[in-house]
């Protein structure tokens, strides 16, 4: 069983953010990058989970991303993975990191392609769906389960308010998101082991942007909170209605 | 300029959110067209679509578009996009749209906006970035665009328009390579994202079977329930009722918090509510410093009090 996982790296999520002089991209500096933790706790988990199960197989990793970003790979080597690509460009969109996947795809194969549900930074949650669209493979969002059974694969998905159950056959993209597996830490074997495994530089091909991220605002501060006494709910509920008008 | 509003449909009838997608529609056409696409049997009158701008509804209900897939329903939408000559098309920013937004948008070569949080201005709309911990401008640089709009980014208006239903044949509908087995309905009828009001629970709650307080009190609210991450790892609530940075991001027009501490990965997915109670024992707990409202106490005896002041003042306005 040969599982591709797309990895993306995102700040640490304790991290404060901040931008840079043009407000146009995230001030880097001291920050920790970790990876993000869907891709890493629920979609490469579960890849390795099949594989071991299965016997035989491949998981590799994908990154669309620059050099620095290959302490990331390794983290995700040391969880256990086999092989690594990175596609070395800055990623400026869901929509170019999915082209530049989907056209280092072509000659490549896989029995099935797991992202994470979203990257906690730019939240899109899209950058599976759009690499379906690339390949033209049917795309299941929001994976809870997964099991694979003779080429055959039976998911369970968040549907909002529900789930559903779903079966495929042949290649696929899905989505992982909490339940489908159990965050594993790498031991002392893992991530020495990760220092050997190949990390296979790719250069990107040229592919015009669709969207551009102009800048970046932080919220407005919350004014001072109302404190209310505990005995006095019929106040807290005056207050929701009249002032805050969320009654 | 002319929009094209994908209405996603839920046991047979339009989700709630389509009143919220045609408002917005309506005030980004300015003027222009404001078509509706409804993809599989429906048993709801679509005329109705126009209380809320939709002149035109193209409705294709051929049976085997009755159960959803993202590839399939988001090729139909880029040819509903083609036939109705739209600019641009809306669909919810929820669990269906993210898998037929993407597809829609790589068929039409078009520039995807995801998670837009309001109108925009020119072609730059405002998106929600890390994790709510941002606000972003994104610029479309194509023609034809697909927005993801934020569920509850702006206020329902109805109008007093009417929509002409129009039944749509497409040129073929693709085959679908997923197979839907079942579906199963959570116990709650709203499903937190697009929930107006969410009461949710954390680790001072102590243990599952104390759960029933903050259900009684999203019952009489009609609210959603939600909890805290440890809360659903230690299997006290299920999985989907998760928020925070690595659960679903919410923004209610009512958040509260019993129980929780207000870490800042917590408040990364609720923050944007409109207003935000806390109730927590521990004056110095961190949430207080994102709410709008506080109280110091016993979430064990808070809640209930506030659930019968919700009764009472119901019954006032009665
Ligand atoms: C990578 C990463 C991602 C994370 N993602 C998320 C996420 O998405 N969502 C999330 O929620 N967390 C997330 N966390 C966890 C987060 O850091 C906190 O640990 C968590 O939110 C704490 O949950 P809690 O407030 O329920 O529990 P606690 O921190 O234990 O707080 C319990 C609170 O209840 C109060 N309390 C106790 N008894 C009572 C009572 N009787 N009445 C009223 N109040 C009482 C206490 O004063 C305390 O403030 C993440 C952590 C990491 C490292
Ligand atoms: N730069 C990247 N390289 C590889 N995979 C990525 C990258 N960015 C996002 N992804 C994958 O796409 C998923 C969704 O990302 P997003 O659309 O940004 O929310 C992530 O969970 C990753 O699995």
């Amino acid at each position: 069983m040969n599982i591709l996982v797309c990895i993306a790296k995102a700040p640490d999520t304790t991290t404060k953010i901040k931008f840079n002089a043009e407000a146009n991209a995230l001030d880097g500096n001291g920050v920790t990058w970790i990876v993000n933790p869907s891709d890493e706790w629920y979609a490469l988990v579960k890849a390795l989970e099949l594989k071991e199960a299965a016997g035989q197989g491949k998981v590799s990793i994908i990154t669309v991303g620059l050099s620095e970003d290959d302490s990331i790979i390794r983290k995700a080597l040391a969880v256990g993975a086999d092989e690594a690509f990175r596609i070395n460009m800055s990623p400026d969109s869901a929509a170019s990191v999915a082209a530049q996947i989907a056209a280092w795809m072509k000659g490549q194969s896989f029995d099935f392609i797991l992202t994470g549900k979203e990257t906690i930074d730019y939240n899109g949650s899209l950058m599976g769906g759009l690499l379906a669209a690339e390949l033209d493979l049917p795309y299941i969002p929001m994976i809870e389960k997964l099991d694979v059974q003779s080429g055959i694969a039976t998911m369970s998905r968040d549907i909002g308010g529900g789930t559903e159950e779903v079966q495929v056959q042949g290649p696929f993209v899905a989505s992982a998101t909490k339940g489908l597996a159990e965050q594993r830490i790498p031991n002392m074997r893992g991530i020495m082991a990760a220092r050997t495994k190949p990390i296979t530089v790719v250069e990107p091909q040229s592919i015009d942007s669709t969207v551009q991220y102009l800048d970046f605002t932080l919220p407005a501060e919350k004014g001072a909170c109302k404190m209310i006494d505990p005995e006095n709910m019929d106040e807290l509920v005056r207050l929701l209605h009249s002032e805050a008008k969320a009654l | 300029m002319n929009v094209l509003v994908y209405i996603d449909l839920q046991l047979g009838k339009p989700r709630k959110n389509a009143a919220e997608l045609l408002t917005y529609a309506s005030k980004m056409a300015d003027g222009g067209t404001v078509s509706a696409l409804v993809l599989g049997p429906c048993s709801e009158d679509l005329t109705q679509l126009g209380d809320f701008g939709a002149q035109k509804v193209l409705h294709a209900n051929a049976p085997e578009l009755a159960s959803f897939d993202g590839l399939t329903h988001g090729k139909l939408l880029a040819e509903a996009v083609q036939f109705s000559q739209s600019d641009v098309a809306i669909v919810a920013f929820d669990h269906s749209g993210r898998a037929v937004a993407p597809v829609a948008a790589a068929k039409l070569k078009a520039g995807l906006v995801a998670g837009a949080a309001g109108l925009p201005l020119g072609n730059s709309f405002p998106v929600k970035a890390f994790s709510g911990k941002a606000l972003a401008k994104v610029k479309v640089l194509t023609s034809v665009w697909v927005v993801a709009l934020t569920p509850n980014s702006i206020p329902s208006e109805k109008t007093a328009g009417t929509a002409a239903l129009e039944s749509w044949t497409p040129s073929s509908i693709p085959v679908s390579k997923i197979k839907v087995l079942a579906t199963h309905k959570n116990a709650s009828d709203i499903p937190l994202p697009e929930a107006e009001r969410v009461v949710s629970g954390g680790r001072g709650l102590k243990g599952p079977e104390n759960w029933g307080l903050v259900e009684d009190l999203a019952k009489e609210l009609g609210a959603a329930t939600a909890c805290s991450r440890p809360v659903s790892d230690i299997g006290w609530r299920p999985h989907h009722e998760h928020v925070g940075q690595t659960g679903i991001t919410i923004r209610p027009n009512l958040y509260i918090a019993a129980g929780i501490s207000g870490a800042i990965q917590h408040l990364a997915g609720v923050n944007s509510s409109k207003t935000i109670v806390v109730i927590n024992t521990d004056a110095e707990a961190p949430f207080f410093k994102a709410a709008d409202y506080g109280v110091v106490g016993d979430a064990f005896e808070v809640l209930p009090k506030l659930t019968q002041a919700i009764k009472k003042f119901k019954a006032e306005q009665a």
